[in-house]
């Protein structure tokens, strides 16, 4: 049984149509990377199914679950956590409160009312580790609006870990990031176990190459190429699609 | 001029440097207070209480949770009509029963008011609980079989406690001070608690980012619900003492200037503490005390004073305050780096 599947999942915005019937199954463990030149409808099928939208028509499942009328934090609770594309934090607590407002929850302490939150040792262990795997744990006490933008990034990955996901939906993990914060984030996410189940929207074809086991083409809302790495970068349809945008984009002088 | 005005500086900034035993302090005062004041004094101090337990309740929900309630006398008024039902028509005046069942009722009435409102946000959130507080208004108007109409409850009777022979009743002026001083500081206890705990925390989560809070897995609804149950009580709880206060429940306790009003005290003093509110409180009903004896246009100066702060000191007066002991401590190393001071420092950090 797939760990993940969409099914003829369909979104409308107003009379258009951003994604026009996407069938894909993800297998428990893969790493799948969702590509497509801008406008293909990544976003839209990304946030479906983390339930950040609701689709026009079609389906989602997880472990074989239809969850298409779950809210985010039902999803988030079977062990469906995802990211956001756009740094998405508590800008006015520290990394460690954020960290801390996840791994509270799901350790099932957040409806404690009269105990002090400082007297929670094993949450307060696990927060400082998870913040640790990601490489934060200097930045522990400092504010997160004023970290550097690739140490939010990281935090971003480390809030979705905390609710202790068995599908990771990563959206554009290493948007807007230099090549030294993007190879950081490659590694951070290399180093997740293998049996974490993960779905990634990127734009970055480096990153695409070097994590994923499995890619899936989107263009103009629709499946057009599924299938190991080595097979889509052959795949003629993928080439002109993505040659063709480059050289409109070339043209147009837009990026 | 110039010495004086260096004292006029550094006095508040004594204050802040000891602020331990600046409360100590002052809470010793509050204990002898009715005793070393006159009768006019008390009662002051009765209304600054009732209304900071008031404000800390609406900071609850304001600062802590983010929010924007408009509608908070609503819990004030139904805690004070309450009371005074069950006063006036069913005799009871313990606060063992009173206490409970007012709690109960405003937080009832908090969860289902709740309910239809904490769907909405930001401006329609503010509106919506406005319309709600606003109808209750109207009902306690119109329906005047139960409320009394626009005379509200009038008559209501001095508080007691206990059972048979055991029973105490708060006749004197002094002992209701104490009752208000006891469930000011209770409220204040508790709601400290609640808001340093995992709870309070998730509070301040949805506060900072509601979206991210549900992809974290938690239920959002609920914990607003749950801050909007609380804050409601409490506020409830000061109703009911403000009811036994002014003997009446009147429908002034449920007018929307009464939720702005408080609205503006927690703003003033300085949203998401604890602190703050008090000092709001205190701020907006001494002024309304004193200067409304001196002129009607009381509200002109505090709408200028909320404008003022607004604008020029967001967080209130526990900012401003905060602010000065940062320059203070900024400006004086020698003084702040005294052996005697080193020591104490930690601790008063700690808290």
């Amino acid at each position: 049984m797939s760990r993940l599947k969409a099914d003829n999942l369909r979104k409308n915005f107003g009379g258009i149509a951003a994604l026009a019937g996407v069938t894909l199954e993800v297998e428990p463990g893969e790493r799948r990377a969702i590509i497509g030149p801008n406008g293909a409808g990544k976003s839209t099928l990304f946030n479906l199914i983390a339930g950040e939208l609701p689709p026009t028509g079609g389906r989602v499942y997880f472990d074989g679950r239809d969850i298409t009328g779950l809210s985010v934090d039902e999803r988030a609770n079977l062990g469906v956590g995802h990211t956001f594309q756009r740094n998405n934090l508590f800008p006015g607590l520290t990394t460690f409160q954020n960290a801390w407002l996840a791994v509270q929850h799901r350790r099932g302490v957040a409806r404690h009312a009269f105990r002090d939150a400082r007297r929670f040792d094993a949450i307060e262990l696990e927060t400082g580790e998870l913040l640790g795997s990601v490489g934060l744990a200097e930045q522990r006490d400092q504010v997160v609006g004023i970290l550097a933008y690739g140490q939010q990034r990281a935090l971003e990955v480390a809030l979705a870990l905390a609710t202790g996901p068995k599908v990771l939906l990563l959206d554009e993990p290493t948007a807007g990031m230099s090549p030294a914060e993007t190879a950081d984030m490659v590694r951070l996410i290399e180093s997740l176990p293998r049996s974490l189940t993960m779905l990634i929207v990127e734009h970055d074809m480096d990153v695409v190459f070097s994590l994923a086991g499995r890619i899936t083409v989107l263009h103009y809302g629709e499946v057009i190429a599924e299938g190991a790495p080595a097979d889509v970068r052959a795949n003629p349809l993928v080439q002109e699609i993505y040659l063709g945008a480059r050289e409109a984009q070339a043209l147009t002088g837009e990026s | 001029m110039a010495t004086l005005k260096a004292r006029l500086s550094t006095a508040p900034v004594w204050l802040i440097r000891h602020q331990r035993w600046a409360l100590i302090a002052a809470l010793a005062f509050a204990c002898i207070y009715p005793y070393v004041v006159r009768l006019y004094f008390v009662t002051l101090a009765e209304d600054v209480l009732i209304f900071a337990i008031f404000a800390m309740s609406l900071d609850l929900l304001l600062g802590y949770t983010g929010l924007t309630s408009f509608g908070h006398a609503a819990f004030f008024g139904a805690g004070a009509y309450l009371l005074a039902y069950l006063t006036t028509r069913f005799g009871v005046t313990n606060l063992v029963i009173t206490v409970p069942l007012v709690l109960l009722g405003t937080a009832m009435l908090a969860m289902l008011i709740g309910f239809f409102t904490l769907r909405t946000r930001g401006i329609y959130f503010l509106m919506v609980t406005l319309a709600f507080a606003q109808m209750l208004f109207s009902i306690a108007i119109n329906w005047s079989a139960v409320t009394g109409g626009s005379d509200g409850l009038p008559g209501v009777p001095r508080p007691s406690i206990g059972i048979g022979p055991l029973s105490f009743t708060f006749d004197s002026r002094e002992s209701f001070y104490y009752l208000i001083l006891v469930c000011f500081l209770l409220t204040y206890w508790l709601l400290r608690r609640i808001v340093n705990s995992p709870l309070g925390w998730a509070f301040r989560g949805i506060r900072e980012n509601e979206a991210r809070m549900r992809a974290l897995g938690y239920n959002t609804f609920r914990f607003k619900l749950a801050s909007f149950a609380i804050g409601g009580a409490f506020a409830g709880l000061a109703g009911l003492l403000q009811a036994h206060s002014a003997r009446i429940a009147s429908p002034e306790n449920l007018y929307w200037t009464m939720s702005g009003q408080v609205m503006i005290m927690v703003i003033v003093g300085g949203a998401s503490t604890l602190s703050g509110p008090v000092l709001g409180a205190a701020t907006v009903r001494l002024l309304r005390n004193f200067i409304s004896s001196a002129t009607p246009r009381w509200e002109t100066l505090m709408g200028a004073i909320f404008i003022l702060f607004v604008l020029f000191a967001r967080r209130g007066i526990v900012g401003v305050l905060s602010d000065a002991r940062k320059r203070f401590e900024a400006e004086r190393p020698a003084t702040a780096a005294r052996p005697a001071e080193i020591s104490e420092s930690p601790q008063a950090e700690a808290e």
